[in-house]
């Protein structure tokens, strides 16, 4: 058969076999359901554990407050991204989007280590309470990432690594920024490793198998 | 004539330089008008409509092969990338935004097929190199030896082929020698396609047993 006749036999299967679709919906409006959904959880959290608390350390230490908008903006952001770079044609650029937020997270972080006095109502976190905020980054964001993985896979990520280490950063953001509301340790630099050794299993992870994942098309 | 020596056929006409910004304008105009023409196809066609659908795959071949011949793709792998990226298309149809542009996202979809060939064809070079590694490591003998050999060895096969029993000679006849699909096979034997593949996969089983010893 040749080439020209062969294209046009499949043109007209695909032809017959053509249904309406509904519209992805823009990649913004995607982002905010995934971020509801983050919402839910934020709420909950602290139905239990109160605001107090959070508001508190964030006057005593202005740095803790400024590495949680960090974190809740490297979510947004990578999430973001991450949908926009699942739809075919959106340019590769939008995979800097959470770059000036999480240097903003982890400057402000940083800077925290470097303060000599301790906010009130807080302590330094033992090396076991530190192991317990892990736990919490990895295990909160498992459930995020597999929605976000989840929500992506009806899009086109023809970039599937790249998209899959976005869903790791914006998962592991958003589950750093639900363990400030309850998180009664102040800065230090044990703390801020295991949070960075935490985001980076999370990214790694979704780099490894989220990747796979969404390389189905 | 003008001080550098060339003729000025036609005073009326504008500057070179500005003739070429007013044909490339000109180019430019067609071809976003064509894109708007392909995007309006492709909203259509994911509301349903299949003569605009169709319109507009038959219109994506083209792009698509210029796209993975840019890639780097050979003239004879273009087809592929073709075909491949038109069922891409009808997969992922409701992915395209039609307030941008048709062309850029059939593009990315065609570039990542493109690429895609280009990788199963370096592995599969890899293993004809490997192949051609073999060759030279064990050259023919003189043709006369190697003709008879061949002769011998379709023979010892003719022969492995009519000792196997009937189910199984008859799938590899019909698959096997003369090449044709499951579907027409079947139509021929009136066995099923399960059937016929079962007994293929017995019969290549048995074969390799007679002619290399295998198990």
């Amino acid at each position: 058969m040749s080439d020209t006749r062969r294209h046009e036999t499949l043109i007209d299967a695909l032809g017959a076999e053509l249904v309406p679709v509904r519209r992805l919906r823009p990649p913004w409006l995607r982002m905010l359901g995934w971020l509801a959904l983050v919402a839910v959880v934020a709420v909950l959290l602290f139905a239990h554990f109160g605001d107090a608390p959070m508001l508190r350390r964030w006057t005593g230490a202005p740095d803790l407050a400024w590495a949680a908008i960090g974190a809740v903006l490297t979510a947004i952001a990578a999430a973001w991204a991450a949908f926009t770079l699942a739809v075919p044609g959106r340019s590769r650029a939008w995979a800097w989007l959470p770059l000036p937020p999480a240097l903003l997270w982890i400057a402000a972080s940083g800077l925290g280590c470097l303060r000599t006095w301790l906010v009130p109502d807080t302590s330094i976190a033992t090396l076991h309470q530190s192991a317990d905020c892990l736990v919490f980054i990895i295990g909160f964001s498992i459930p995020l990432s597999g929605v976000l993985v989840w929500l992506l896979r009806r899009a086109c990520p023809l970039r599937p690594v790249l998209t899959a280490v976005l869903v790791g950063l914006a998962s592991a953001a958003a589950s750093a920024s639900l363990l400030e509301i309850c998180h009664p340790y102040d800065a230090a630099a044990t703390d801020l490793l295991t949070h960075a050794l935490a985001v980076l299993i999370v990214v790694g992870a979704n780099a490894a198998m989220g990747g796979r994942l969404l390389s189905r098309h | 004539m003008t001080a550098d020596g060339s003729v000025v056929l036609d005073g009326g006409l504008p500057p070179r330089r500005d003739r070429r910004t007013a044909v490339s304008v000109e180019r430019a105009s067609a071809s976003e008008q064509a894109d708007r023409q392909r995007a309006a196809w492709m909203a259509a066609a994911q509301a349903g409509d299949r003569r605009a659908y169709e319109r507009v795959l038959a219109d994506s071949v083209a792009l698509v092969r210029a796209v993975a011949r840019r890639h780097g793709v050979s003239t004879d792998a273009l087809d592929d990338v073709v075909q491949e990226t038109l069922i891409t298309i009808h997969r992922v149809r409701h992915t395209y935004d039609p307030t941008r542009s048709y062309d850029a996202w059939l593009s990315a979809i065609a570039g990542r097929r493109a690429i895609d060939s280009l990788r199963s064809h370096g592995r599969h070079e890899r293993r004809e190199l490997h192949d051609e590694l073999a060759l030279e490591q064990h050259p023919d003998r003189d043709d006369a030896s190697a003709d008879a050999e061949r002769r011998q060895q379709a023979r010892r096969l003719r022969e492995a082929i009519a000792q196997l029993p009937p189910g199984q000679r008859e799938a590899v006849e019909q698959l096997g020698l003369r090449e044709q699909s499951l579907a027409e096979a079947s139509a021929q034997t009136g066995r099923n396609a399960g059937a016929l593949k079962v007994n293929l996969h017995r019969a290549l089983k048995a074969l390799r047993g007679r002619l290399h010893g295998e198990p």
